[in-house]
């Protein structure tokens, strides 16, 4: 099977649940979406992320009530920097939708989710801890997996992978 | 304990708790989990999980190596269900490269993953009763996990690391004796599950310690992402394998075990009754196996034949460049996600359109599923802990990565 080209189109893409959803809440909200390899990709402006994560999961007719994942990808050298990445799934419909917030790197904060949404809680500290990224309002945004006295952030592209000597 | 400090409690009364620290190497926290507790005499006031001694940055390694080269490296990540992780990684690939697998390699992919899922819940309902008190359970799980291992063994060389699958297909076909014994094998399994549940189900001890134990509602287990047994011990139905079924697992009738109580003697029916479908879902697999190649017709991603590489001169070209420069992946993101043993296990892979991936992330279930544990303790007694951490079948390779 041939891989069919991706979908940017906002016009086309507007009646997925998600993307009419979030248009219809906020049209400065949604920066860009993309239908590709029958995923569902929306890109966020960082500060509306937690509310369109909240709207999502308050749907009535298509509730995205399962937070998947949270993490990120780093663009280095290019700017916006980082890509911090967000998957719904709604158990209900069984579809799945991909929120990204693009984050450069003068500004790594973006609301943090675990107030609203408790399953954020490690995903955000883990995305932290390899990151960098600062989730403001994270009730407790520790290093996860590394030691508490590491320095650096391991999954950034800058970071060799033997580490440092 | 500066480290505890930093999280505010509520109504704490200070002098009358104590700090209690369990692991990483206390052998009910199944491999190297600290949890931190405050106690107040018997009970739990607080519980907190410290993760990441078993830290490898395989998300790291996997972007220095080709695409062909990182499915070694998903069976370390959960070393109790590597044909899970294996399956999840080659899928998300497949499906950045847009590659269709031919029925043969994927009805052999579900047998397989059906025999992981049962050496996955054997191992953990022998740990499991074992933490709690039941010792013999242990010796009689571990008796089939042994002909289960041995089962992989004969199909790629290895026990437990078995790095089977490959992107486009299967390593290599099964032995010719390999469908016979799986089948000897699911015909007596059935009845070593009565000997197990004759051993717990209706045991006054194991109900006692079980039954309204730990318990955690259904809205809280899916706010806090808990997912596979653990979700559908609290009443959610959902399955991954049924609801958004991948490889060919929507030719398969089964049903998904729920249960509504929430509590760790639910989690421990769900499993023990999906022990009885996977067992049923393997002897399907091996009643309508297709026939037909193992490997999909994609001589640029797909190894040729060890035959082939021997007579034509354009194999041997395609084997050169694959293990050499790898294939190029088009550029793209995917989350494929599989129902592992424990819940759902995602990879989310982003190509560049280079031959090694740009990122790699796997989506643990265990470390969504661990969130549920101060749920499931906190105001509780201390010996519950253990039996709320063996509930939720956690795999320390697979929370650090």
């Amino acid at each position: 099977m041939a891989l069919a080209p991706a979908i940017i189109d906002l016009e086309q893409l507007k009646d997925h649940p998600s993307l009419f959803r979030l248009l219809a809440w906020n049209r400065n909200a949604v920066q860009g979406a993309k239908f590709d390899r029958e995923e569902m990709t929306i890109s966020i402006e960082r500060s509306f992320i937690v509310g369109a994560c909240s709207l999502l999961r308050e749907d009535p007719n298509c509730p995205f009530d399962f937070l998947s994942d949270i993490t990120c990808v780093d663009w280095y050298p290019s700017e916006p920097r980082f890509e911090v990445v967000y998957h719904l799934l709604s158990i209900p419909n069984k579809e799945r939708v991909r929120l990204k917030v693009r984050l450069s790197s003068d500004n790594l904060g973006v609301d943090s989710l675990t107030p609203t949404w408790p399953a954020a809680n490690y995903f955000e500290r883990e995305v932290f801890d390899l990151f960098g990224i600062r989730f403001s309002g994270h009730p407790y945004l520790r290093r996860l997996l590394m030691p508490e006295d590491w320095q650096g952030h391991p999954l950034r592209k800058d970071y060799p992978v033997e580490g440092y000597r | 304990m500066a480290h505890l400090d930093a999280m505010p409690v509520v109504g704490r009364e200070q002098d009358r708790t104590m700090i209690l620290n369990m692991g990483p190497q206390h052998p009910s926290t199944h491999g190297v989990l600290r949890v931190i507790l405050e106690i107040d005499g018997e009970n739990v006031v607080r519980i907190m999980p410290d993760i990441g001694f078993l830290h490898t940055g395989i998300e790291k390694t996997c972007e220095a190596k080709f695409y062909q080269q990182v499915v070694p490296l998903t069976d370390r990540i959960d070393y109790l269900c590597p044909l899970t992780n294996n399956l999840c990684y080659v899928l998300a690939v497949e499906k950045l490269l847009g590659l269709e697998i031919p029925p043969k390699a994927q009805w052999l992919r579900v047998l397989l993953n059906e025999l992981t899922r049962i050496n996955s819940h054997l191992v953990w309902l022998g740990t499991h009763a074992m933490d709690i008190g039941a010792m013999t359970v242990f010796l009689y799980c571990f008796r089939e996990r042994e002909e289960i291992l041995r089962l992989f063994e004969a199909v790629s060389g290895q026990r437990m690391m078995t790095s089977y699958f490959r992107v486009g297909g299967i390593a290599l076909p099964p032995p010719l004796d390999f469908f016979d014994r799986v089948r000897a094998f699911a015909k007596t399994f059935p009845s070593k599950v009565d000997e197990y549940e004759n051993l717990l189900t209706n045991n006054p001890i194991w109900t006692m310690r079980t039954k309204g134990v730990a318990t955690i509602t259904a809205e809280d287990a899916k706010a806090l992402g808990a997912s596979g047994p653990t979700l559908r011990g609290s009443g959610v139905d959902f399955d991954l394998r049924r609801d958004m079924p991948y490889s060919g697992y929507e030719n398969f009738k089964f049903k998904v075990p729920t249960a509504k109580e929430g509590d760790v003697f639910a989690r421990y029916m769900c499993r023990v009754q999906e022990l009885r479908e996977s067992n049923n879902m393997v002897q399907q697999a091996l009643d309508g196996m297709p026939e037909g190649p193992i490997k999909a017709d994609a001589p640029k991603v797909v190894l040729p034949d060890r035959e082939k590489m021997k007579t034509q001169m354009e194999a041997l070209i395609y084997h050169f460049k694959i293990i050499t420069e790898g294939f190029a992946v088009p550029e793209g993101e995917v989350y494929q996600a599989v129902e592992s043993p424990r819940g759902e296990m995602g990879y989310y892979i982003v190509s560049d359109g280079t031959a090694k991936p740009y990122r790699v992330h796997m989506r643990s279930a265990c470390l969504a599923n661990m969130q549920t544990l101060p749920h499931m303790c906190e105001g509780r007694l201390l010996a519950d802990v253990v039996a709320a951490i063996g509930s939720i079948d956690i795999v320390l390779g697979e929370i650090d990565r």
